[in-house]
Order: structure tokens, then C-alpha cells, then sequence
């Protein structure tokens, strides 16, 4: 994986970010992939998935599965009340919603703000960091949301190649 | 100045597809003995056409073979010849080469050339008031009667396809480039390609009635193809030139006598359809099923307001929103007449095919189910009206012995009965032998009981390879088909059962859901979930007691019901839930079948049974095992719904990995 690449590609999107907290990080992800925020409720539980994925729900008619990324990266406290928010994405062809701590604000980063992400070993794979923001003293991921919703750890897809 | 015209491609397609359908129901219609000249000009004007559209596009092979279709129509309407049997059986056929063309056109199929040479050969005989050509004696001297049949002959292997195309190209290439390129006699040629060269460009005045006038072609291209050809065919060159002088001809008229034609043909529907996208019409369902549970959402928040006003406007939104609704659906819904419309030609084909004589009824046309059920539901209806003609009506000689009429009726109805689409396929034949079917059923070494009702044993034919035929033909008889007709209506939703009376006939009637996206279902709910089964895989529920269940070396649980031993699978240990109900007493178990393997499923309670909208777990999200899709419940929560079959084989792998 190559910084120019990854830099190039924020270019080219736009670089507006959607902000939101796992625990007492801060990450980011491409304003243009959400589709809307709602509130968590009434999710149909799916057996014999793993625990980070909660179920479905019904999104004006469609079905649309609930992946908590609290559970699973192991960050803040997962607790589902009123507060609790899901980023309902569109990504292509699809429809995914994530449960996360907290969402922060828009912020648009100019691709100096951004940093390449070390080699590091996390729960995130490194593969699905596009870099690092940096905006004052607050460090964001940016998460490349598309590919590590598509990879086959999260098990949202049918076995492909 | 090109323009390009592959963006009208699919217009002509369906207006070709739509003509086509137009010709074949007029021809089988048509009253052999006494036509009438509305009827064959209608005829022609469906030809002719397709002929003009195939021209425009520049699609030569169609252009060719509605050229000498419509050649031997236009003598027929003026009366230059008279109807015979064997024209009719020739349009046909030739129908079914322009449409075998009209598929390779849409890349969704390929052209037997052999048979389009044959076919055009044919025709081209019959214009020329001759009986069709006999491939193996070609003598002119033989008697009608035999050529007709030889030509029978002749067609079936090709259209057997056993022969490999090769040989019946050669076959064929003597007589059927005949007409085109071979130099023929010159008499005869000139005189043919006067025939086709303006025999039905040019009217003559005579010809050129006021009718036609006001259908608005024949003077049209009146004009122009006379001075194209006239001088083609004096030149004396024989058929090729003409043929093709009179193809520019055709093409260059083509356009110009096309709109008129196309005005006339679509003048009368244009104002009353319009043709829409399947995907639009899919989205305003959705839409429309959004509102009806928005609306549901705003009414229960209204009655815990107790705002009267509010409540009343609501009640009046609901009304509408369901109106809405039903209005929506009924979009995707067409007349079972667009299947049952193509089954004449079956039973006129068959039926000559086998020598008998039937007659086909057809009740209820105008009968509405989902497009998507409609395309479904030709193939199995096919089947089962082919098994009564071969196996269900008997031949004259017998019906006759047995007191009946000669001719055999089969009898297609369909209707709404509560929520489903019944279609019943009648036949007045023989019936089915019982005891045959046991016998026959004895050799197979399937279990059988003594206490099996009729029922029962008519069900035994729906098994896999089961056929009671004596004889096997090639209509039917190996044993491929009442599974497959069951399987496929299974795969619809629906339900197959079979009828009979041995010496009076045998009824089979489909029962189907009104649409593939709706489903009866009934709802359970285990552990706090909302599951649903489907209805047409439950047999029955019931209370059982702990005294019932029994195990096998300590593991397998089976449920002793009636008699029976069923495999139990507790749905809250497969989906891993905790359930409610503990114990089995506290429970209820539902019986249901798939694939004709009972087994019971131990669930918490049963709810209620619903119509419930299938929805795609897939489109977001990937398949689950032993969950076949979901559905919006009423309360706008989601509920997944049972894939029994796969529920039956997981526990049926399961078992055998603790043995």
C-alpha cells in the first residue's frame, strides 16, 4: 500500500470527513459513503453470526444488517439506549449500517492534514486506514469505511474470492 | 445521415413479438373450409409488418422469409388460391422460423438455417399451387395425401434435431435455394419473379379496394417498388436478381409503408398502454408498501394522542394508502391469457402428432396473477397439457368403443379462490388406473400402505421417474415429468393435486399465491425472535408431551406422532437462543415437510399467520443457513423467514454425523 495512492484517492473524493468516537478515539470517514444517522432500534437478531453484528433492520422497506464496530474493535462501552447512534453508509451497491460511541462533526481536510498511518499491529488492520488526520491537537483515523466493510472479516458478504 | 438505429431495436422486437402472437392466434382461429377475408387480410397486415420493420433494420433473413409468407397470403386473400390445411400448417411453421430469427436477432438463441430453407422452399411450393415438396420422392406424381405426409416427416427430423444440421442442409439445398438461387426454368422464373416482384407491391386497381386505402399501406408503396422492380425483372435475369431487386424495393418502401401500417396497428393501443420498466414498477411497489407501514406508524401514534381529528384524517389516509397499494400491485398483474393463449398450437400440433382429436376450452382468461408467475407457470402448464393429451384422451377409436365422443376435450380454467390463483387442466380421457399405478409403484420398491387413499396414490406419479405409460413416446412417457411439474410449482409457492375418475378423465389443479413476492406464512416466535414458515410447508401443530419424545443411542431426538417417528429440531438450538418455552409441554411443535421429509420444529408459540412480503437478506447483506429471505412485520420489525427445506437437510446432515 503506497502514500501516494492513498493520497490521491482522498483527493479525489473530496476530502469532507464524518467524525465519530470508538471509546477515546477519534476516526473519520468519507462524508460522501453516508447515507443517513439514525438511532438504534428494534434489530432482528441473525443466529449463528459473530457478535459484532447485530441483525437487521428495516430501512423504509429494506433489510439492512447492523454491525456494532464497538464490539468489534473492542473500544468504549457497549451499551444500545436512546443515545446510541447508527451511520447508516451506502457503499455502491449496498447498505450498512454502523454502531458507534458518538458522532462528532464534518470536517474537511486538506490532504496536508493527512498523514500516513504507521505499520502498526491493531485490531484495525492497517490495510483499511487511509491515513491519519490531523486537525489541532486531535489525531483521526480515516477509515477506508468501503473496504473493511467489503473484507471478508466482516462476514457481511457472501464467501467470495 | 446515419442515424442510429439500434435504439428502436427493442421496439421492433416487441412489435415483432406482438404481431407474431397476433398471426398464430388468427391462424389457429382460422375456419380452414371457409377463411374469412378479414381475418387473412389481418394476417397479411401482421406479416407484412414484421416485413417492414425487418426491412427498416436491415435484418435480410426475416425480410426473406415473411417475403414468400406474405406472397402466399396475399394470393390466398385474393383468392387467387384456396385455403388448405397444409397452408395453415405452413404459416405456422414458418411463425416459428421468423420468431426463431427474431430470438438470434436479440442474441438469445441460434437460426437453423436448414430449417428456414425448408420452411421458405415450402411456401414458396405452395404459392405455386403445388403440394410441398417430398424430400424422398420428389416425383410430382405422388398423391397429395402422401406428399403431405412425407412432408410431415421431413419437417419432424428437422425439427428433431437428431439429424445433424449438416445432412438436412444438404438435404434441403437442392429444393430450398431452389426458389432463390438456382437458375430455374426461365418461364416459370419470370413468372415468379413478377409474382414477387410486384404480385404484392403493386395492387392492381381492381385489388385496391377502399379497404385497403384505409388500412394505409397498399398505397403507399405503391409508387415506388414498380419502378424498382420493372425493370429488374425484364432483364431477364432469372430469380436471384428479382428477389433481390424487389428486397431493395421492399427495403427502400419500407419505411414509408411502415408508419402508415404502424399508425393503423398502434392507433388503437397507443392510448390505452404504455410500456414501462419492470424495475419502475417494482420501485412503486415498494414505495407504495413504505407508505403503508409509515401510515401504520402515524395511526398508533394518533390513537395514543386521542386527537379526534387527527385520527379521522387518518382513517381516511389509510384507506387510500391501501387503495394506493392494491392499485400499485395490480400493475405487475396480467390476464393468464397470455399463457393459456399459446397452448392452441400446442394441442392443435400434438394432436395431429398423435392422431387424435381434441378440442381445447379455455375458461377464466381474463384471470390476473403476477408477471413474474405468469412467465413461470407456461412450462409446468405445458407439461401437464401434453401428459393429457398423451397419456389422458384416448385415441377416436377407443373413445368411440367406450361410448364417448370422438373428440377429446381439454379443459383450462382458472380462477381466484381466496387469496390463490387456481388453475385446473381437464381432461376427459381415460383417466388414471389405480391399480397400475400401485403396481407400477410395487416395482419401483416404494413403500406402500394398504390404507392409502386416492390421494395418496395419485401423488405416487408426482415422484421422480414414475410414468404408468405403456408405450414410451417421445411426447411423454419417460418419467421425467410430474416431479418436475411439482418441483416447479413447489419453487412458485404453490400446491399440485391431481383428480380422477378412471373412464371419465383426470383434473389437475395448481394452486398459486396471487404474486412470487408475497408469501402465506405462519409466524412463531422462539426465544424473542419472530420467525415465519412458510404455510404450504406445514402440515400440522401440536401440544406433545415429554412421553412422545424418544431418543436414539442417547442422541437423535424423534417425536412419536401418530405412529411415526419424526426427527425434532428445536429452532431456539439452531438459532441459539434461549427459548421461553422451557420444556418440551410448554411449546408447541409444527410439522412440516420439505422435499417429502417430515420433521417436527419445537418452537415457543405460534402467532399468527400473515401474508408477509418477501424481502432479500442478500441485496445487504449474504445468505443465512436455514433462512431463506425476510419480511416487514406489521410493527415495522423484521422478521426472518424459515427455509424449511434447508432446515430438514441440516438436520438430516447433523444426524448422520452423530451416527
Amino acid at each position: 500500500m503506497t502514500t501516494e495512492n492513498t493520497n490521491s484517492a482522498i483527493g479525489a473524493v473530496g476530502s469532507e470527513f464524518l467524525t465519530f468516537t470508538l471509546g477515546s478515539e477519534e476516526y473519520g470517514l468519507d462524508i460522501l459513503k453516508v447515507q443517513e444517522i439514525r438511532g438504534y432500534d428494534a434489530v432482528t437478531t441473525i443466529a449463528n453470526t459473530p457478535a459484532f453484528i447485530k441483525g437487521v433492520i428495516n430501512l423504509r422497506g429494506t433489510i439492512v444488517p447492523i454491525v456494532d464496530l464497538r464490539i468489534k474493535f473492542n473500544l468504549g462501552t457497549v451499551e444500545y439506549n436512546q443515545f446510541t447512534v447508527v451511520i447508516i453508509l451506502n457503499l455502491g451497491h449496498r447498505v450498512v449500517g454502523i454502531v458507534v460511541d458518538s458522532v462528532s462533526d464534518v470536517l474537511a481536510l486538506t490532504p496536508e492534514q493527512i498523514r500516513p498511518a504507521p505499520e502498526l499491529s491493531s485490531a484495525l488492520d492497517t490495510r483499511y486506514i487511509m491515513g491519519l488526520g490531523t486537525v489541532d491537537e486531535r489525531m483521526l483515523i480515516l477509515v477506508d469505511i468501503e473496504k473493511l466493510m467489503s473484507s471478508s472479516e466482516m462476514a457481511l458478504m457472501n464467501e467470495m474470492a | 445521415m446515419s442515424i442510429d438505429l439500434t435504439q428502436f431495436y427493442q421496439i421492433f422486437f416487441e412489435e415483432a413479438a406482438e404481431h407474431l402472437a397476433t398471426m398464430e392466434t388468427l391462424l389457429l382461429e382460422l375456419d380452414v373450409s371457409n377463411p374469412s377475408m378479414d381475418d387473412l387480410n389481418a394476417i397479411f397486415r401482421s406479416a407484412h409488418s414484421i416485413k417492414g420493420g425487418a426491412g427498416t433494420f436491415g435484418f435480410t433473413d426475416m425480410t426473406e422469409v415473411t417475403h414468400v409468407l406474405e406472397t402466399l397470403l396475399d394470393r390466398l386473400r385474393k383468392q387467387e388460391m384456396t385455403l388448405t390445411d397444409e397452408m395453415v400448417t405452413a404459416f405456422l411453421e414458418a411463425g416459428d422460423v421468423i420468431a426463431m430469427q427474431l430470438a438470434a436477432h436479440r442474441d438469445e438463441g441460434s437460426v437453423d438455417e436448414a430449417e428456414v430453407k425448408a420452411v421458405c422452399e415450402r411456401l414458396a411450393y405452395l404459392t405455386e399451387g403445388k403440394a410441398a415438396p417430398s424430400p424422398i420422392t420428389p416425383s410430382a406424381a405422388v398423391a397429395k395425401t402422401d406428399a403431405e405426409e412425407d412432408a410431415y416427416g421431413f419437417f419432424d427430423d428437422l425439427f428433431d434435431a437428431t439429424k445433424s444440421a449438416a445432412e438436412a442442409a444438404a438435404q434441403s439445398a437442392g429444393e430450398a435455394y431452389g426458389f432463390f438461387d438456382e437458375v430455374p426454368p426461365p418461364a416459370p422464373a419470370t413468372q415468379q419473379a413478377e409474382e414477387s416482384g410486384y404480385g404484392f407491391f403493386e395492387e392492381t386497381p381492381v385489388q385496391k379496394s377502399e379497404r385497403e386505402e384505409k388500412q394505409g399501406y397498399g398505397f403507399f408503396q405503391e409508387p415506388q417498388p414498380v419502378n424498382q422492380a420493372a425493370p429488374a425483372a425484364p432483364s431477364a435475369t432469372p430469380a436471384p436478381a428479382s428477389s433481390e431487386a424487389a428486397r431493395i424495393a421492399d427495403t427502400g418502401s419500407a419505411p414509408a409503408a411502415k408508419r402508415p401500417a404502424e399508425k393503423a396497428a398502434t392507433a388503437a393501443s397507443a392510448e390505452t398502454s404504455i410500456r414501462v420498466s419492470v424495475e419502475k414498477v417494482d420501485q412503486l411497489i415498494n414505495l407504495a408498501g413504505e407508505l403503508v407501514i409509515t401510515q401504520a406508524m402515524l395511526a398508533q401514534a394518533a390513537l395514543d394522542s386521542g386527537e379526534e381529528r387527527l385520527q379521522r384524517g387518518l382513517y381516511q389516509l389509510e384507506r387510500n394508502t391501501r387503495d394506493l397499494q392494491e392499485a400499485v400491485m395490480s400493475i405487475r398483474m396480467m390476464p393468464i391469457s397470455f399463457v393459456f393463449s399459446r397452448f392452441p398450437r400446442v394441442v392443435r400440433d400434438l394432436a395431429g402428432k398423435l392422431n387424435k382429436q381434441v378440442e381445447l376450452k379455455t375458461v377464466g382468461e381474463s384471470t390476473e396473477l403476477d408477471k413474474g408467475l405468469i412467465e413461470k407457470i407456461a412450462d409446468p402448464l405445458t407439461h401437464l397439457i401434453r401428459n393429457s393429451l398423451d397419456h389422458g384422451i384416448e385415441s377416436p377409436e377407443k373413445r368411440m368403443a367406450a361410448g364417448k365422443d370422438a373428440r377429446g376435450t381439454i379443459t383450462l380454467k382458472a380462477y381466484h379462490q381466496g387469496g390463490n390463483v387456481v388453475i385446473e387442466v381437464t381432461d376427459d380421457g381415460g383417466g388414471l388406473n389405480k391399480a397400475r399405478i400401485l403396481n407400477k409403484a410395487r416395482e419401483r420398491g416404494l413403500s406402500l400402505r394398504d390404507d392409502m387413499t386416492d390421494q395418496d396414490v395419485y401423488a405416487l406419479i408426482m415422484e421422480a421417474g414414475f410414468s404408468t405409460a405403456e408405450v414410451v413416446t417421445d411426447v411423454s412417457g419417460r418419467g421425467v415429468g410430474m416431479d418436475v411439474v411439482k418441483r416447479n410449482i413447489t419453487e412458485l409457492g404453490g400446491r399440485l393435486e391431481l383428480d380422477s375418475v378412471e373412464g371419465f378423465g383426470t383434473r389437475t389443479i395448481i394452486r398459486l399465491p396471487l404474486t412470487l413476492a408475497i408469501l402465506d406464512g405462519l409466524s412463531v416466535s422462539v426465544g424473542h425472535e419472530v420467525y415465519i414458515i412458510p404455510l404450504n410447508a406445514i402440515i400440522e401443530s401440536l401440544q406433545v408431551t415429554v412421553a412422545d419424545l424418544k431418543t436414539v443411542s442417547g442422541e437423535g431426538r424423534l417425536l412419536r406422532v401418530r405412529g411415526e417417528y419424526l426427527p425434532l429440531v428445536a429452532l431456539h438450538e439452531i438459532f441459539n437462543t434461549r427459548p421461553v418455552a422451557e420444556g418440551l409441554e410448554k411449546g408447541i411443535v409444527v410439522i412440516v415437510e420439505a422435499e417429502g421429509r417430515k420433521t417436527a420444529l419445537f418452537v415457543d408459540e405460534l402467532l399468527g399467520q400473515h401474508q408477509v412480503v418477501i424481502k432479500s437478506l442478500e441485496s445487504n447483506f449474504r445468505k443465512i443457513q436455514g433462512i431463506s429471505g425476510a419480511t416487514i412485520m406489521g410493527d415495522g420489525k423484521v422478521a426472518l423467514i424459515l427455509d424449511v427445506a434447508a432446515l430438514v437437510a441440516y438436520h438430516g446432515q447433523n444426524a448422520k454425523a452423530v451416527v
